[in-house]
């Protein structure tokens, strides 16, 4: 299995999402924001950082990037997306995923190993967790505070795609503890913390950051097969 | 991104007479030539007219020349110099750029430098560079932004922060982390509150948008600090061994290339150049202020840096920082012997109506100097544009003169040539002094003062007291508070980072080939001793690194010190010196590079003398690093806890005497650095056989602030009996002493008689003193129980209560810095002098302050939403609180 990781100006954590996909068994593919080929990858991780400096808004200007274009269409048609912090903004950005995502409440960065409870196991990105399950992975950021309008928030919790929350603390002030959600289909999540930041124990808090990454292959091995967990076609 | 955008401000046709801008030089922009000439009163002053006006008074002395240097430059040039080189001059002989006090002390490095194969570049590049491995080298510096943070937080410590990293950049390495020694004013102090929250954030702003973890630092509060705070910067780099670069501007032909951010008027006046009316009488506009950092900008600039070193694309490379274009210019010709023929009209401008002197000036941040083959310019461009960085073609390589002497640096503008030098005389030929020391009057009576014979106490209750009251202390505190706000995960390979010891990195993922490194400093040891404390320093960095199982092999420093026209503190830079190269030597590891910060001093009163030390060591395996925290017992017994070295009665300088007597006298605790390598290379063989689950080295706060902390890490209760104690080292001793060479490490049973008897072996002396324990508490037998809950929430609560809840912070931190912009603007002329050192900020002190600083600050109606002041309503605090506290409802806005 491909896993593609892109890289705009100003992405950090591309490499760490390359080493996460690795570790947990895929190719790890470098995409670049200026190509809009996504050289026949099963599966795209938008990374953190600062795309673009945050000019405008976190993640603005990147959702106009060439290769966004093609992440957005094959999205559309069940390519498994995950966004993490800034790749979180540029979905929302990109209105792949609804609400946004504003300065942290108390207005300052924040990083510490945060506790999440998973929420919806059926996603591309979740479903080797269970349902309830309290994991531990860092969160980073200055802008992780999701927002929403209480339709919207309604919405999401009464369709089961908020993917994560907060438990044990909110950094951010993300409204209902907001940490993950996910688009109808389930093939698209943007999750604030950073998974690919727990997936070795010499490096990070935990392991539990791993599940998103094998969960993605599990449901590209299961849509192979044909017998799809959720969410539309491959592409 | 790419330079696109920029070209509708471009278009100005260049006068016929202007050389057309080089076809490969990217398009846009302001240029210089879009300025009228007369601008500047029939022209700039050029080498021909100050050959026909050589009567012409100067400003030598306002730009901080004295009467003989500026004589010797007239004898250098054998006639008076343009304004451009006047401005040069007195730029490139600043203290901060020519060390022409502290060079004849600095000497000592290089002179007692004990052998070393590792090391492949040292003081004079731009950082220190060591080699690890057969393919891998790292390159690692601390440097200070001290003056430019204090009159603007967040861009003094941000722009502190990117230019490290470009002088780590610039050695051919990748920037892999950053640490941060930070000392303030008295914590309380109102200033405190405007400056602390401003620095952290710009480091934070800055590092964290660069994508490089923070992996450690200090955090430090002393009145002595209070106008003079200490912000020094720490970067590490990694690269393959043959991927060094060189700043030397060999290969005449070459073509040299500006890379990166355009210039603007930001940071003139860093070295008090222009600061005269003389320059230019309107000068509204043309106000120096702070360099403001671009994070974005850096990141690209390093990628692309490191994609035109690996195709090999450079043939010398020097980042601009401090005296910008001039310095980099300078040290690059100079390095090779070479001349240089440069054309400032061809340097891409952020305000088109700046002069030649400015251009030369400026210290925009975010650029580098390449020099490149001409065969190989277009490649270079085409990766600049990849990562939409400026690249531009401003001059090329010249011969040296044909008698054999070194070629001469040209540098015209429109036609006008405005330099024309030998750039040695400016890079290396400055004057050199060797100022007058003498021991300060104070010392001997300060010395006498010894803090062993203040009352201490000693009922269990009252040392019950004093260890709660300790941990709450601004200097011993959590810190929390501040680590929280800098990225310690990006990049995968942070392996420790705050609090621990030292920050461990991953270097080879093959290999687990790491590297740990720390930060030290005491400013009142130094203060009370600088010789002894200078080693003091070096001593604890060193063990600092020792504990984590590394073995230390190089040094950097950043020595902060007041005025050295004062001969007391020029006294204390020697002495703090030739302790520093002294144990160096002895411990066998050089001094790679660093940098020396003088005029930390407000009127007649210097800050304490504040040598910073960094050690670097090597891990093998980084997976066998020794963290701080006791592991989860894995048994109800307990693992052993052992106390390494010998403690004295030692309370001189100790941060007890500090915390509950306000007292500063005596001398610091004795240093043994054969101790302190007998220690290192136990911590790291008990490692290695995994005799230890845990170490934590003994320093500020003695034993009791060790197992505080060990304890909270993971909360992992302690049982302690304290050895025995006879008059002298009674509990409080055992407790609270400072007595350097100790650590504290915790063994599994099973391994305590191998351990003891390697501790033996290596002649450290080991005592065991507890175990630990499943139930959180800390118990010392015979004399008191502290359950962890409580020892947190003192441990916790301080800097919260002093910085406030986040949003409290941030409407504390507005008053404040309008009443700092207030006081700024009362203070006197005299101190913006002291601004000398540190690319410093000139004249623009109450200048630009009431901008907001802090970009974290957000709008103001948001501010105004968010309750504060003490009274706050709580429903504000959870967001920061401890997980038990936080309860979702709680949080405004956070429900319907």
């Amino acid at each position: 299995m491909r896993i593609g990781v892109v890289t705009f100006p100003g992405s950090l954590d591309d490499g760490d999402a390359a080493r996460a996909a690795r570790i947990a068994g895929a190719d790890a593919v470098r995409l670049w924001h200026g190509d809009p080929d996504l050289h026949g990858v099963d599966a795209v991780v938008l990374p953190g950082g600062f795309s673009y400096g945050d000019a405008l808004r976190c993640g603005a200007i990147a959702r106009f990037a060439p290769v966004m274009e093609t992440i957005a269409d094959a999205a559309r048609g069940g390519l498994p997306v995950l966004g993490i912090c800034n790749g979180f903004q540029i979905l929302c950005e990109a209105h792949l995923l609804p609400g946004a995502l504003t300065r942290n409440q108390h207005l300052h960065f924040r990083n510490r190993d945060q506790h999440l409870r998973v929420t919806s196991t059926s996603t591309a990105w979740t479903n080797g967790f269970t349902e309830g399950q309290e994991i531990l992975i860092p969160v980073k950021n200055g802008e992780g505070c999701f927002v929403a309008d209480e339709r919207t928030l309604d919405e999401l919790e009464a369709e089961g795609r908020i993917v994560a929350r907060y438990t044990r603390g909110n950094p951010n002030g993300s409204q209902r503890d907001i940490a993950a959600i996910t688009n109808a289909a389930g093939n698209v999540v943007g999750i604030m913390p950073h998974p690919e930041h727990a997936v070795e124990a010499l490096t990070g808090p935990s392991l539990d950051g791993l599940g998103f990454f094998t969960s993605a292959l599990r449901y590209l091995a299961g849509s192979a097969a044909g017998g799809q967990l959720t969410g539309g076609a491959q592409r | 991104m790419t330079t696109q955008h920029d070209t509708a401000t471009s278009g100005a046709t260049a006068p016929p007479e202007v050389p057309q801008q080089p076809a490969n030089a990217k398009p846009g922009g302001f240029a210089a030539t879009d300025v009228l000439i007369n601008q500047f009163d029939g022209g700039p002053d050029t080498v021909e007219r100050a050959l026909n006006t050589s009567d012409e008074l100067q400003p030598h002395a306002e730009l901080g020349l004295k009467d003989d240097e500026y004589d010797r430059i007239r004898q250098i040039l054998g006639r008076r110099p343009t304004a451009s080189e006047l401005a040069m001059y007195s730029i490139m002989w600043s203290e901060h750029c020519s060390y022409k006090s502290s060079k004849v002390h600095l000497r000592q490095f290089g002179e007692k430098a004990p052998k070393n194969t590792r090391m492949l570049a040292g003081i004079g590049e731009n950082a220190g560079v060591v080699q690890i491995s057969d393919e891998i080298a790292v390159t690692f510096k601390v440097e200070s932004h001290n003056h430019p943070s204090f009159v603007e937080p967040y861009q003094g410590a941000a722009t502190g922060v990117g230019g490290i990293v470009r002088d780590i950049l610039a050695m051919g390495a990748r920037p892999i982390a950053v640490m941060d020694p930070l000392r303030f004013g008295a914590a309380d102090h109102p200033d405190t509150a405007r400056v602390l929250p401003g620095v952290v954030a710009g480091i934070g702003g800055y590092g964290n948008c660069l994508g490089l973890p923070n992996i450690g630092g200090e955090i430090v509060f002393d009145p002595c600090y209070q106008g003079n705070p200490l912000i020094n910067a720490l970067s590490i780099g990694v690269m393959p061994v043959e991927r060094l670069q060189r700043k030397e501007a060999a290969g005449v032909g070459n073509v040299v290339v500006l890379l990166g951010a355009r210039t603007g008027r930001d940071g003139i006046g860093g070295v008090s150049v222009l600061a005269s009316a003389t320059f230019d009488e309107g000068a509204e506009q043309r106000r120096p202020s702070v360099q403001v950092g671009d994070p974005f900008m850096e990141k690209l600039l390093i990628e692309s840096c490191l994609e035109l070193y690996d195709a090999g694309l450079v043939v010398g490379i020097q980042d601009l920082g401090g005296a910008g274009l001039t310095c980099a210019l300078t040290e690059t010709a100079a390095a090779a012997g070479t001349g240089m023929r440069v054309y400032l009209e061809r340097v891409p401008l952020r305000e088109a109506s700046m002069s030649p002197t400015e251009i030369l000036a400026s210290e925009s941040q975010e650029r580098m100097l390449l020099i490149v083959a001409p065969e190989k310019l277009d490649e270079v461009l085409k990766v600049a544009e990849k990562w939409g960085v400026w690249a531009t073609d401003i001059g090329e390589v010249t011969p040296s003169e044909t008698d054999g002497q070194p070629g001469r640096l040209v540098i015209s503008w429109n036609d006008h040539i405005v330099v024309d030098v030998p750039p040695g005389s400016l890079a290396d030929d400055g004057p050199v002094y060797a100022r007058p020391i003498r021991e300060p009057a104070d010392l001997i009576l300060l010395q006498a003062d010894r803090a062993e014979t203040l009352p201490r106490p000693s009922t269990p209750d009252e040392l019950r007291e004093t260890l709660l009251r300790m941990i709450a202390s601004p200097n011993l505190c959590d810190k929390s508070w501040v680590t929280e706000q800098y990225d310690r995960y990006v990049l995968g390979n942070t392996v420790l980072a705050q609090p621990e010891d030292a920050g461990v990195l991953r270097i080879d993922e093959r290999t687990g080939l790491g590297v740990a490194l720390s930060v030290d400093g005491n400013g009142r040891y130094t203060r009370l001793d600088p010789y002894e404390g200078a080693r003091l320093a070096l001593a604890e960095a060193y063990r600092n690194v020792a504990v984590t199982g590394a073995e230390p092999i190089a040094v950097t420093d950043c020595l902060n010190f007041g005025s050295p026209e004062d001969p007391a503190v020029m006294w204390q830079f020697a002495e703090a010196v030739r302790g520093l190269a002294d144990g160096c030597q002895q411990l066998g590891i050089p001094v790679t590079g660093g940098n020396v910060s003088f005029y930390n001093q407000t009127g007649a009163a210097a800050i304490h003398p504040t040598p910073v030390v960094g050690v670097l060591g090597i891990l093998n395996d980084v997976a066998r690093r020794t963290p701080m925290g006791f592991p989860p017992p894995p048994t109800a017994e307990g693992d052993l806890l052992f106390l390494l070295g010998d403690t004295e009665c030692e309370l001189s300088g100790s941060e007890w005497a500090w915390v509950t007597h306000g007292h500063l006298g005596g001398r610091p605790p004795k240093v043994d650095l054969a101790h302190e390598q007998a220690l290192g290379r136990l911590m790291a063989q008990a490692s290695e056989r995994e005799h230890i689950v845990a170490a934590h080295d003994l320093s500020d706060g003695g034993l009791a602030q060790v197992l505080v902390e060990s304890c909270l890490r993971r909360n992992v209760g302690a049982r302690i009996m304290l050895p025995e104690h006879d008059a002298a080292v009674t509990p409080f001793v055992w407790l609270f002493s400072e007595s350097a060479g100790r650590a504290l490490v915790a063994v599994p049973r099973g391994h305590d008689k191998a351990f003891v008897a390697l501790a033996a072996e290596h002649n450290v002396s080991c005592v065991q003193i507890g175990v630990t324990a499943e139930e959180p508490v800390l118990d010392i037998h015979d004399q008191f129980t502290i359950g962890l809950d409580e020892v947190r929430a003192a441990f916790t609560a301080t800097m919260r209560n002093l910085f406030g809840g986040p949003a409290e912070g941030v409407t504390r931190q507005i008053a404040a810095v309008v009443e700092a912009a207030e006081l700024a603007a009362a203070e006197p002329a005299a101190e913006v002098e002291a601004a000398d050192d540190d690319r410093a900020t000139g004249t623009s002190v109450t200048l630009e302050i009431s901008e907001p600083a802090h970009p974290a600050s957000g709008p103001a109606d948001e501010v105004a939403e968010v309750p504060s002041g003490p009274d706050a309503d709580p429903a504000v605090t959870p967001i920061d609180a401890e997980p038990a506290t936080a309860k979702p409802d709680d949080q405004p806005e956070s429900k319907a």
